[in-house]
């Protein structure tokens, strides 16, 4: 496998392309209403119950029975309020409703990194450079080699193993991340801002620390550790299941990287192109859309990132007919499948390629 | 006694961690909204038709709401198609009342797009988003001897609020006045109320006027239904028309008594730099920069050549790192034309356009 440079449509297909998916997307504005509003205070007040239901059973999870169902609803309530919540709203895909209480400004998360940081590397760093070697960080994440365009180096040989020790502490990782480090020493970023970065980080941690694996476990009295267990559990469920979606919806075999060069003058129609070559979706049924915060809908999320999550399975039909119809691969497939196929690509990668284009 | 708050306080914060990154609050509010302090309601128990387009709304607020003066107006949060509008009206209820239920009064403006909502079609039961009660417009503690109310249209509702604060005041009750303006009798809201009270209270007397027959009032009208206003405290509140008049004729007469005026819209304050039809000038209120800036240019980019510190992301409208609350004026979003305006209301600078004079809070 190598990786080929971005197709290119002929420049007035593009255009099309680009006005085609750009009425997808006023309509679905224009169509924003009450049932949206209904669904993600829906989906918010599903959250808070589960939420809340888990932690009352794991205060009494001495008793087994009452363990398995408060870890299991604590753990759908974490993957809900980072996924379909914490992400989508985030990304301002409910500033439309006036909702100071529901808006990106606001809506802080059961993560450890701050909502402010994330927007910044995510929403900003990320969304606007998809899969272009060298600008965006969330390809290979600063420690991944995902692309014959970026160098090998030696320590990409163990990244499998760094893998397997990122998915259950994604979390941390993501913290870390969001820091930018690596900007530091590469002089992007200074010490300065680094530590005001790192006290925000802190200052967060503490809170989400403290409440997991010291409060609620104290109250909980004789169940102090099987509760600690418990929020271990959801938590690590959490991170996995988080690591798991986003890894395949951006590193299935097929998803294309792109090089500065490439994206230089993009239209609008390219950068379409760009971000829905970049994404790979995951079939399968509502209940998992909405577990995987429609981050199955990878394709559509990444082309509009800021319409209502809710919207993404009505157009992904649309849109995958408008790939046909210009030629423009769309890559989705069943968890398992993509799973797989992202593993194929940390495994070839971890090893040095040649070239054949570049 | 004093044990209990503080436990009460500490337990709250305890609560707040284990709440986080949410708040108890947020919680309380799947049980009922009306618990919920973060973001105040009030729950409508009551619509009364006034007039043929005005009605009373009675509500019962939630746990966050902290009062008022009578006067004041409340700014209400009303849910139409998913999107929150807000509105502000004048409260007629009496502060403290034992039930604790307010009343605001909305007059459906034609074309309008909440007032219509709220008078005509909010079935008890409907939760409504509470702001904090505002304005200096209001019954002071201390009060003068003699009083003038001038109000015209929905303008009698917040001195109906405090007349009915004065009703239930232990007397001696200064000598009021209250010349109120409506188009004909059956547009006068709180007539039959108003005409009672005349003649129940020997301090108050009530002069009706209807424009539609009588034209609109001037200052030689007051001379007559009022002789002694210059001796009088005064409040106005009604159209903009009629308080400019009031406005000027006092300012004219310089009477010793002072005069309060309230606006239900404020005027803004308009930039100073003035170019060519197609250039709208901005000001940037924290640093008070002021340019003229062109249809076609993000405000973000007009902003930073101005050397105005501004919040940015994407640059392209996905990131939503540049939100930028809109003081007033309306925006143009280049990529859909549509026009946004709204005072607070969050903009993205860097794919929105000035349509018009406006003020950003940066």
């Amino acid at each position: 496998m190598t990786v080929t440079p971005p197709a290119r449509v002929e420049t007035d297909l593009d255009e099309e392309f680009g006005e085609e998916l750009d009425r997808i997307r006023s309509e679905v504005i224009a169509a924003r209403g009450t049932e949206d509003a209904h669904y993600i205070r829906t989906v918010i007040a599903t959250q808070r119950r589960l939420e809340a239901g888990g932690r009352i059973a794991l205060a009494v999870s001495l008793f087994p029975p009452a363990w398995a169902a408060g870890t299991a609803m604590l753990s759908v309530a974490k993957i809900l309020e980072n996924m379909e919540l914490g992400h989508n709203i985030l990304h301002g895909q409910w500033d439309w409703m006036g909702d100071p209480a529901i808006h990106s400004a606001t809506w802080e998360w059961d993560f450890l990194t701050p909502a402010q940081a994330w927007k910044h590397t995510h929403n900003h760093l990320h969304h606007t450079w998809t899969n272009v070697v060298g600008r965006d960080r969330d390809l290979g994440y600063v420690v991944f080699r995902m692309s014959g365009d970026q160098r090998w180096l030696p320590r990409h040989a163990v990244q499998p193993l760094y893998n397997i020790v990122l998915a259950p502490l994604f979390e941390w990782g993501i913290a870390l991340y969001d820091l930018e480090p690596d900007a530091v020493a590469a002089g992007r970023k200074t010490w300065r801002s680094l530590a005001a970065d790192l006290t925000g980080f802190l200052g967060k941690a503490a809170r989400q620390l403290a409440k997991d694996y010291a409060l609620f476990p104290l109250l909980a009295g004789p169940s102090f550790l099987p509760c600690l267990l418990g929020n271990l559990t959801a938590n690590t469920v959490r991170n996995l299941w988080a690591h798991t979606i986003i890894f395949c919806g951006h590193f299935p075999g097929e998803v294309r990287t792109f090089t500065e060069d490439s994206v230089e003058g993009e239209t609008r129609g390219e950068w379409y192109l760009r971000q829905i070559q970049g994404s790979a979706n995951i079939e399968g049924g509502p209940l998992f859309h909405v577990l995987s915060g429609n981050l199955s809908h990878q394709i559509e999320h990444h082309a509009f990132p800021d319409l209502p999550s809710n919207r993404y399975a009505e157009i992904a039909p649309r849109v995958r007919e408008l790939c046909e119809k210009y030629g423009i691969p769309y890559i989705t497939g069943p968890l398992w499948r993509q799973y797989g196929s992202t593993w194929g690509r940390i495994l070839r990668f971890s090893l040095p390629s040649v070239r054949t284009i570049s | 006694m004093p044990a209990i708050p503080a436990l009460a306080s500490r337990l709250l914060t305890v609560a707040s961690w284990l709440a986080s990154p949410h708040t108890p609050d947020d919680y309380l509010g799947l049980i009922d909204p009306l618990l919920g302090a973060r973001c105040p309601v009030g729950r409508v128990t009551a619509v009364t038709p006034e007039t043929p387009d005005a009605a009373t709304l009675t509500i019962r607020p939630g746990r966050g709401w902290s009062g008022h003066i009578a006067g004041q107006y409340l700014p209400i949060g009303v849910e139409m198609d998913g999107v929150w509008h807000w509105r502000t009206y004048s409260l007629t209820s009496v502060p403290g009342r034992r039930d604790g239920l307010l009343t605001i009064t909305v007059k459906a403006a034609p074309g309008g797009t909440a007032s219509p909502q709220l008078a005509h079609r909010t079935p008890p039961g409907t939760v409504l988003r509470l702001g904090p009660a505002q304005g200096d417009f209001v019954l002071p503690g201390r009060l003068p001897p003699r009083m003038l109310w001038v109000t015209a249209g929905s303008g009698i509702t917040p001195v109906m609020g405090m007349l009915r604060t004065l009703v239930l005041r232990p007397p001696p009750h200064p000598h009021v006045v209250l010349v109120h303006s409506a188009p004909t009798a059956r547009d006068s809201i709180f007539r039959s109320e108003l005409d009672a009270a005349r003649q129940r209270l020997a301090w108050l007397d009530y002069r009706e006027r209807h424009t539609r027959h009588d034209g609109r009032l001037a200052p030689q009208d007051l001379e007559r239904l009022c002789p002694d206003w210059r001796e009088r405290e005064t409040w106005a509140c009604g159209p903009a028309a009629l308080l400019d008049v009031v406005e000027r004729h006092w300012r004219r007469e310089k009477p010793a008594r002072r005069l309060h005026v309230e606006r239900f819209r404020l005027t803004p304050v308009l930039p100073r730099i003035r170019e060519a039809a197609s250039r709208s000038p901005v000001v940037f209120t924290r640093t008070g920069t002021e340019v003229a800036a062109d249809p076609a240019s993000p405000l973000l980019v007009v902003g930073e050549s101005a050397g105005v510190p501004m919040r940015y992301g994407c640059r392209r409208g996905i990131c939503f790192g540049c939100l930028t609350p809109l003081r007033y004026g309306r925006v143009r979003d280049l990529r859909t034309g549509e026009l946004h305006q709204g005072s607070g209301q969050l903009i993205q600078t860097c794919v929105s356009a000035a349509a018009g004079p406006l003020a950003l809070d940066a």
